[in-house]
């Protein structure tokens, strides 16, 4: 809401030089918060000036142009040449537009001032003469679109003497404040509203404008119609949630009003600092009063309607003409304005085309009504038609008001238009009255912090327009009739800790219980990426959103179709689902690192995916409907038609994990580098992973570890197949991670049973073992070490070798292993033992042969 | 072989000083070995003096013996002497020559770090698990119930346009991508026992567009109390300590009458901060307010008895003000420069 400020200072005390940003201080702290300030960005000198006298000099470019002597101070020296730049009355002054007449009196902008653009005017030579000044346009000063020639104050009505500051004449020195108005203040989207917040504010004194805007000339509508009253009826056959559509319709006749006269130059002015453009004097009337009241108008050409008016709701297929020019069909929810044509108005929301007033009318029939905010919000946005009037009609309009502004309108129609206006005019007013509200004392203390005393509450409450009656226990509130936002007790405090100030809030910080700090998953969750980060990854965020082909590719381990949630208004349509795998983010991560120069990359991200199951359908048809608890059925029921969106952590790996430098050879990653990840998670989550060769067809047929955790498959890791890599642009080796990080830590057991440590020394014993290629070395080791028993401290694998000495389609595993004894020093013959049962297990279950 | 020598004091004095002179002359433990070898082993003077002994008469051995004795300890300690000195100074040469370019070495280590935004986020959290409030979740496609209804936005008002939500499709389903972090509020509410004292971080998501200053997919915290007698003094306690504990004692805050559906009343909360970069100033970072009755009694929890406040604020927004970061985009690029910066400490 743009609020000028002369506008403001109508109805509010406004001490006199008070700045808008004084004037923004004031209104944020009664919760309008400030967003801009708009003036005219005009500068002087500008004057009225009067065209003496003009020749018309055709000129070489096709244009003719006219060369014009300006009076534009009441007397001084003439010198008709236009050279002398000490300050002449007349002028010589260049001006390409010839819709002007000697005589008419003009805006002379003079050298020294400066236009909105910034456009700075300076005597200059032009077309052979030195102009000085120009004649200036409604658009150039910024008070319209109008370019079709220059200003003719004539048809702004004004004929002030020569000389007159224009500035202050056309209301360009007026500066206008830009607040937010919250969903809950649509009052405050009028000078009105704004003007009793400002009072609040700042303690002036507010003057109602609905209370004195019925002067005695234009009586105000009476419930009922008088004789020759326009007809109305509502007939709302299907209220939305039990509301009738209208549930106040007030009209008032003016009849031979003169559509062509000019707007006064102070509406323009106002109307444009409030960012709605003059149109003609019918119109602009209808929104100044919207401005000024908040009740939105609407104005029909009276002789254009055809029989009364009926509101009602639209029918099945009915469709209308708007003001736009489209054409739209209807919907049965849709409150329509009728004659006996049919529909002539979106209620509330735009008027049609056919009864619109025109610069030919002479009757209007002024409406002014009040619609149901659910209707309104409803048809506009269903329409996608938000306007001036949806907007105060969503967030609710005085019920209490109509009246006075049909009046307001009529009495400015017959001040500024001519006409005269019909008495009466028609009035239904079905509005229920509000309810009171109970406030038991103490009750705002309680609840804001602050002792307040009862008369502090009952004079903030009657501040805001609140009817209050004293009880036994508290007070009983009317909340005012332009406050439907105040239903009940909370909403009350709020008004009272507003109008003291919320400045008087004290702080006090609450004791809370004995917490028990972080939950396991989330201290898990949190040293996993420390580990991550500590090991040298740095951690990315991605954006969730994900395209059909990388949920196929990299969400379905086996290539079967999957499902996934699916956007229904992405901000890019390629995108619309939302991710199952990290992989994708944090491929697009590397591929832009290495966009930038950036090569080494070891990057992670833990964060959710979203895996519907296929064949499911989420949500609920319905929601639950109260201000009530559901009931546990129903909460199961929201609960189980959400999605699974488990927490996965992923790793990506690419070029060196250590660079070449002097004296250090290269180390390019590979999956060796996504085991040591999995393994610093392993250590970061006390999950002791196994590895088994696995397969995912995003990954490297021969270089994947399908990872294990008590038996149950949780991620993968290896290298991204290298079609895949090439494909996002990087190098044929790419090492990757995805772990179900939500699994990894529902399966492990934090508890660790510590074993003795024993201090006998050890025996070290190496072992090879010949055995099928195709045996992984883990199930190798798995035998040996279930062979050797207890004594077998550590086992390791530190060679596999095949080639020259090994057969065909063999290898040689060779492990160290390391033996010792809780109560004794080993013997070697101990240990040989325990290492050749081991070997024999291998060879029972592998084939396994010792070498040497 | 040569005579049989005669232990003589001058014999055994000759003896000595060659072997003294030699040890002295030794340059390195393999030219003392040397010399070690000839002057103190088996075929050396002394040895042989001191294989005289035995033929020596009785009478002589003990004064004899003495000499002798005496004059292969004096070598032997001369010679100890010598090596610890050889064997420090070629300690010392090996450190020498051992010496490297500290700042030309190869590091087979790469920094890593974590986002900024995940620090600040756990940075928060340990704030309020410090005053004793613990840390709630909820999921990010979350049913329309929990993100607006429950929070007593009404299916028409105005605010729930106003949100710029993603729905998940089919919109029937009631499935939205949460639009803050408040339905952690009502998910609370439900599975806790009153008192409540929890703090839900997370991401959040509306359908703004990806530029300099907005983001569609970006980070809230949520605070939510519960318990009785609370007052928006306590809200306003929490807050002071809160934006103290982050960005030091002179922060401090200020509330401002707003309109959230889930709260009655409500505040902007704005806080300042003397070192902030356009000098010291307020600057709006959140929402807030007394929980709404209609949301309490959603959850089940009887307005009569209890009263709550809430805020919620942006992570973004304050690694901005914290940390000076001039363009969001930045947060979500995975440019690892702009990680890096911060290592692992914001």
């Amino acid at each position: 809401m743009r609020v000028p400020l002369s506008w403001l200072a109508e109805y509010v005390e406004l001490v006199p030089g008070t700045t808008p940003e004084e004037v923004h201080a004031a209104l944020v702290e009664v919760g309008l918060e400030e967003e801009d300030v708009h003036t005219f960005e005009v500068q002087g000198p500008i004057v009225v000036g009067e065209v003496l006298e003009f020749v018309e000099e055709p000129q070489s470019n096709g244009k003719t142009i006219r060369w014009c002597q300006v009076r534009v101070a009441p007397d001084g020296p003439s010198t008709g040449s236009g050279t002398d730049v000490e300050g002449p009355a007349v002028r010589g002054i260049v001006c390409g537009a010839r819709n002007f007449f000697p005589g008419d009196k003009v805006v002379v902008t003079l050298p020294g001032a400066v236009l909105p653009g910034p456009f700075p005017i300076a005597a200059r030579k032009t077309y052979g003469h030195v102009s000085d000044g120009m004649i200036a346009s409604a658009r150039e000063l910024g008070l319209g679109d109008d370019h079709e020639g220059i200003l003719r104050l004539a048809t702004l009505g004004i004929d002030a003497p020569v000389g007159t500051d224009a500035i202050a004449l056309l209301g360009l020195d007026d500066a206008a404040v830009e607040i937010n108005v919250t969903p809950d203040r649509g009052y405050a989207f009028s000078i009105r509203g704004v003007a009793r917040e400002y009072a609040h504010a700042t303690g002036g004194r507010f003057r109602d404008p609905v209370e004195q805007s019925s002067p005695a000339a234009v009586p105000e509508p009476v419930e009922g119609a008088t004789a020759d009253a326009f007809p109305v009826e509502v007939r709302d056959e299907a209220p939305i949630r039990g509301r009738v559509g209208s549930s106040v319709f007030a009209t008032r006749i003016v009849r031979g009003v003169d559509p062509k006269r000019p707007t006064p130059a102070w509406m323009v002015a106002r109307l444009k600092l409030a960012g709605i453009r003059s149109i003609s004097v019918l119109v602009d009337i209808t929104n100044y009063v919207m401005l000024e009241l908040g009740q939105p108008i609407h104005g029909y050409d009276l002789d254009r309607l055809r029989g009364g008016i009926v509101v009602r709701r639209a029918t099945p297929g009915e469709t209308m003409e708007t003001l736009d020019g489209k054409v739209r069909t209807l919907h049965p929810e849709d409150l329509l304005i009728t004659d006996d044509r049919g529909p002539i108005g979106l209620a509330g929301v735009m008027g049609g085309a056919e009864t619109e007033m025109s610069d030919a009318t002479t009757n209007v029939l002024i409406e002014a009504a009040n619609f149901d905010p659910v209707s309104i919000a409803r048809t506009a946005r269903r329409h996608k038609l938000p306007s001036e009037a949806s907007k105060r009609y969503e967030r609710g309009v005085d019920p209490q008001i109509a009246a006075a502004a049909a009046t307001r309108v009529a009495q400015l129609m017959v001040d500024l238009a001519g006409g005269t206006a019909d008495v009466g005019g028609s009035l239904i007013h079905e509005a229920a009255g509000r309810e009171s509200i109970e406030l038991p004392s103490g009750y705002v203390s309680e609840l804001i912090g602050v002792e307040y005393t009862d008369d502090e509450v009952h004079d903030a409450l009657a501040e805001i327009g609140g009817i209050i009656t004293a009880t036994e226990t508290g007070f009983e509130v009317v909340p005012p009739s332009w406050r439907p936002d105040l239903t009940g007790r909370a909403d009350l405090a709020e008004e009272v800790a507003r109008i003291a100030g919320y400045h008087r809030i004290p702080s006090v910080l609450p004791v809370a219980p004995p917490g028990r700090g972080l939950t396991r998953s989330q201290r898990v969750r949190r040293r996993v990426a420390d580990t991550l980060a500590a090991a040298g990854a740095t951690e990315v965020l991605s954006f969730p959103f994900s395209t059909e082909a990388e949920n196929g590719t990299y969400g379905s381990a086996d290539g079967e179709p999957v499902a996934s949630v699916r956007l229904a208004n992405a901000l890019d349509a390629s995108t619309a689902l939302l991710r199952r795998s990290l992989l994708p983010g944090l491929i697009g991560a590397a591929r832009r690192n290495r966009s930038r120069g950036l090569n080494d990359l070891s990057l992670f991200e833990v964060g959710l995916v979203f895996l519907p199951e296929t064949g499911r359908t989420y949500g609920t048809p319905g929601l639950p409907i109260g201000d009530a608890r559901p009931s546990d059925d129903e909460l199961a029921e929201l609960q189980a038609g959400i999605p699974p969106q488990p927490r996965h952590v992923g790793v990506l790996l690419v070029g060196d994990v250590v660079t070449k430098q002097s004296g250090q050879p290269a180390v390019p990653a590979g999956i060796v580098d996504a085991l040591d990840a999995v393994r610093q998670i392993g250590l970061a989550t006390g999950a002791e992973f196994e590895f088994v060769q696995g397969s995912h067809q995003a990954m490297h047929p021969g270089r994947t570890a399908e990872l294990r955790l008590m038996g149950r498959p949780v991620g993968y890791a290896g290298e991204l197949l290298p079609a895949l890599a090439e494909e996002a642009d990087l190098p044929r080796v790419v090492a990757v991670v995805e772990l179900d990080l939500d699994a990894v830590i529902e399966l492990t057991d934090p508890a660790v049973e510590a074993r003795a440590i024993g201090t006998y020394p050890a025996a070290t014993q190496d072992l090879s073992l010949l055995v099928d290629r195709a045996v992984p070395a883990a199930s190798v080791a798995a035998a040996v070490r279930e062979g050797a028993g207890e004594l077998l401290e550590d086992l390791h694998l530190v060679d596999d070798y095949r080639g020259q000495g090994i057969p065909e389609g063999s290898k040689s595993l060779t492990f160290a292993l390391r033996f010792r004894a809780a109560d004794r020093t080993l013997t070697a013959a101990e240990a040989s033992e325990a290492k050749l049962a081991g070997a024999g297990v291998a060879a029972e279950r592998f084939g396994a042969k010792i070498r040497d | 072989m040569s005579e049989p020598l005669e232990i003589t004091e001058h014999a055994v004095a000759a003896a000595v000083d060659a072997a003294l002179a030699a040890i002295a002359s030794a340059a390195d433990s393999a030219a003392l070995k040397t010399v070690r070898a000839e002057h103190t082993g088996e075929r050396s003077t002394l040895a042989q003096l001191n294989a005289q002994l035995r033929n020596v008469p009785n009478d002589q051995k003990a004064a004899l013996g003495k000499l002798v004795g005496g004059a292969r300890g004096r070598v032997n300690q001369a010679f100890a002497a010598r090596e610890a000195e050889i064997l420090e100074a070629e300690a010392a040469a090996q450190l020498e020559a051992e010496t490297v370019d500290v700042t030309a070495l190869p590091s087979r280590y790469r920094p890593g770090s974590r986002h900024p935004l995940t620090l600040l986020q756990d940075r928060v959290s340990d704030v309020f698990t410090g005053m004793g409030w613990e840390i709630a979740e909820g999921p990010e496609v979350e049913s329309e119930w929990f993100n607006f209804d429950a929070l007593n936005f009404d299916a028409d008002h105005p605010a729930r346009a106003m949100q710029d939500t993603f729905f998940v499709d089919p919109p029937e389903s009631h499935l939205v991508l949460r639009t803050h972090t408040s339905p952690v509020q009502v998910r609370s509410m439900l599975e806790r026992e009153v008192p409540i004292y929890v703090l839900a971080p997370g991401r959040v998501y509306r359908t703004d567009e990806f530029d300099a200053t907005h983001l569609p997919v970006f980070m809230q915290f949520e605070g939510l109390a519960v318990d009785r007698g609370l007052t928006m003094a306590h809200l306003k306690g929490t807050l002071d300590h809160f934006v103290k504990s982050i960005f030091g004692d002179e922060a401090k805050v200020r509330l401002r009458p707003s309109f959230f559906p889930f709260t009655e009343p409500s505040a902007e909360l704005d806080f300042w901060h003397p070192t902030f970069k356009d000098g010291a100033r307020w600057i709006e970072w959140g929402g807030c307010g007394m929980v709404h009755p209609n949301v309490l009694k959603a959850a089940g929890i009887d307005p009569e008895v209890y009263t709550g406040f809430a805020f919620g604020m942006g992570i973004e927004r304050g690694l901005m003000l914290r940390n000076d970061v001039q363009d969001m985009r930045e947060m979500v690029e995975g440019d690892i420069r702009f990680s890096q910066q911060f290592g692992m400490v914001v």
